[in-house]
């Protein structure tokens, strides 16, 4: 058995190798950055004169938290087509073959792609602090803002591990991590306050950790619109917590399902 | 001598498809063991459960004395593995690649990067040794493939077809390297498509067909099998032929073959080179015009295609196989 200092240092070495690559593939940190900005700028100017909010509050503010949470989770899935990849290539048949720790793989690939977020999402503060949107708590708040974001996001990185060791074909992969990712996000209260949903898919939006991770970013920054009340659910009413308990238990299934699969899994 | 590799009646199936049918084999160690077979044979996935990436249905299967399913931490640290196809990550560079590889195998930083330089010295890639791996070559990727493998100076190494893809010449300097391997007394179990590489490595070889051994021994007790030597000799003309048959028939030990389209006369003899010469004094009676002659002993193509009905090189084609076969059987004569 490997001892806990060695799957760090495993981890490390593993972790340094995914972010060579971004180092080397340009268009990673493209994308990392680039689309971010876009979508910031995009929807604080398309979106922002069309959706309702009361008077004075601005949708800068509203929509910043909605985008750090769209884009950390879609980051996130990078993690299952980049396994893939690895799997397709034989290098994860190369690592089982090594003496190295069982975890130290999957580690390396959540922490880099942790990494790439923690990128991309300060690249989104610094173009949302440029289009109106402002922090409005103490500095130790807006920390717990950002970590409840990218722990989350490091959460279903696990999730979209497992996903990429068992459908192994990067693209099938993405294709498939959009289909659930793109309505799990815009069925939330991203971009828009939930009042606005039919009652069926209002009921789901306010159970969705999606929207509970934009709430509690939105409270942590002192972004929450006064004039717009919350919904009377208690996970949108404990937004960090219901957040926090999501973050967890995903990890809790997901971290040993995607460790099985990594062990049992075979490139060929 | 003791084993290091023992493998008793494995089993592995991939769900309707009996990959192997109960296999027995083993190495001693220091030595080699070239193990053979048509495509489909089951060759890899030997080498995939002794290297513990996947686990066998029935059977037993040891490294070094450890059970690969058992004890599969301890058989990697043990072991280094070449698989089939290069597995080295694109975006590293070589010297990267291998440095990664050896801080993997719990080498310290220092170690690991001499070693990576060691390697990539040893396998002509120093002057690549900075690039990204993504512009290498496919002969260049599989020798920093089995550099990967080395890096630990691992007691056992399993290489499946470790020169599939490459020149001429590199084949010669893997080749050395391998023979320099064995005589620091590394155990090696290959796979290869080549005969002739099998042939010039291994001690011993295993022929697989359809997941079970088919045949087993030295190259000779091999080659022994399928049948002794020949004398065979091309004339200019069919009535020579004729001729000549009739010249060598006191010295054939068994049914001598005319082939009339190539001319071409097969005898079976024993002797060796006394044979050999008392075939030409009875040729020199006689007014035909012998274009070539030559004793031919039984190749390991020979031995692949009268056991298994195929050639090594391609299961599927019989006209390739046939072809292959009179290609190595003409540069042997
Ligand atoms: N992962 C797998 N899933 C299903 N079948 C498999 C798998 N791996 C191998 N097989 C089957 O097992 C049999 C043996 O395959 P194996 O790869 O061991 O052959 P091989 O001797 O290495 O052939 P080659 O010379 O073509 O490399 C084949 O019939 C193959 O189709
Ligand atoms: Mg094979």
């Amino acid at each position: 058995m490997t001892t806990l200092a060695e799957t760090v240092s495993d981890s490390v070495v593993i972790t340094k190798r995914n972010l060579i690559k971004v180092k080397r593939v340009p268009d990673l940190i493209v994308f990392a950055t680039l689309s971010p900005i876009m979508f910031v700028v995009l929807f604080r100017y398309i979106f922002g004169g069309a959706i309702n909010l009361p008077p004075g509050i601005s949708y800068a503010e509203f929509l910043l938290p909605g985008i750090f949470a769209q884009t950390v989770v879609f980051g996130s899935t990078v993690t299952g087509a980049s396994i893939a990849e690895d799997l397709q290539k034989g290098l994860i048949d190369r690592f089982r073959s090594l003496p190295m720790s069982r975890s130290a793989v999957l580690i390396g690939r959540t922490v880099a792609d942790l990494g790439l977020n923690v990128i991309s999402i300060t690249v989104m503060a610094l173009t949302g602090l440029a289009v109106g949107w402002r922090i409005n708590s103490s500095i130790g708040e807006a920390i717990g803002g950002f970590l409840v974001l990218l722990v989350f996001a490091f959460a279903i990185s696990w999730l979209m591990a497992l996903v990429g060791l068992l459908v192994r074909t990067p693209e099938v992969v993405n294709n498939a991590s959009f289909i659930v990712i793109f309505p799990l996000t815009f069925a939330s209260n991203a971009f828009v306050p939930l009042e606005s949903f039919p009652a069926p898919l209002r009921a789901f939006a306010e159970w969705n950790p999606v929207s509970t991770v934009v709430q509690a970013a939105r409270e942590l920054f002192g972004n929450v619109p006064a004039g717009v009340p919350v919904p009377d659910v208690w996970s949108l009413q404990n937004p960090a917590l219901y957040t926090v308990l999501w973050t967890v238990a995903i990890l809790v299934v997901f971290v040993p399902l995607a460790v099985r699969a990594y062990l049992r899994t075979a490139s060929r | 001598m003791t084993d290091a590799v023992v493998v008793e009646g494995l089993v592995k199936r991939f769900g309707e498809n009996t990959a192997l049918g109960g296999v027995d084999l083993t190495v001693s160690e220091g030595t080699v063991l070239g193990l053979l077979g048509p495509n489909g044979a089951g060759k890899t996935t030997v080498v995939r459960i002794l290297s513990t990436l996947l686990q066998p249905d029935a059977g037993r299967a040891e490294v070094v004395g450890l059970d690969v399913g058992t004890q599969a931490d301890q058989v990697r640290a043990m072991i280094g593995l070449t698989g089939q196809y290069a597995a080295v990550d694109e975006y590293l560079t070589g010297h990267e690649n291998l440095e990664m590889v050896g801080r993997l195998y719990r080498l310290g930083k220092r170690e690991a990067k001499a070693r990576a330089g060691q390697l990539l010295e040893r396998f002509d890639l120093a002057d690549a040794a900075h690039r990204p791996a993504k512009t290498y070559s496919g002969g260049m990727r599989r020798r920093l493939d089995i550099a990967a493998s080395l890096i630990a100076r691992p007691r056992v190494l399993f290489l499946d077809e470790p020169t599939t893809g490459l020149d001429p010449r590199s084949r010669l300097g893997m080749w050395e390297f391998i023979a320099d391997l064995v005589s620091d007394g590394t155990t090696i179990l290959l796979t290869t498509q080549y005969l002739e590489e099998a042939d010039r490595l291994a001690d011993r070889m295993v022929v697989i067909d359809r997941g079970k051994v088919i045949a087993r021994g030295t190259a000779d007790e091999l080659k022994a099998q399928v049948g002794g030597e020949r004398l065979e000799l091309t004339v200019g003309t069919v009535e020579q032929l004729v001729v000549v048959t009739d010249a060598l028939r006191p010295l054939a030990h068994g049914e001598l073959h005319a082939d009339r389209q190539t001319r071409r006369l097969s005898v079976p003899v024993t002797g060796g080179t006394d044979t050999l010469a008392e075939a030409l004094r009875r040729l020199a009676g006689t007014s035909a015009q012998v274009l070539d002659i030559g004793l031919r002993r039984p190749d390991l193509d020979d031995v692949f295609l009268t056991l298994t009905g195929r050639s090594a090189e391609d299961a599927d084609t019989t006209t390739d196989a046939e072809d292959s076969a009179t290609v190595s059987a003409g540069a042997q004569s």
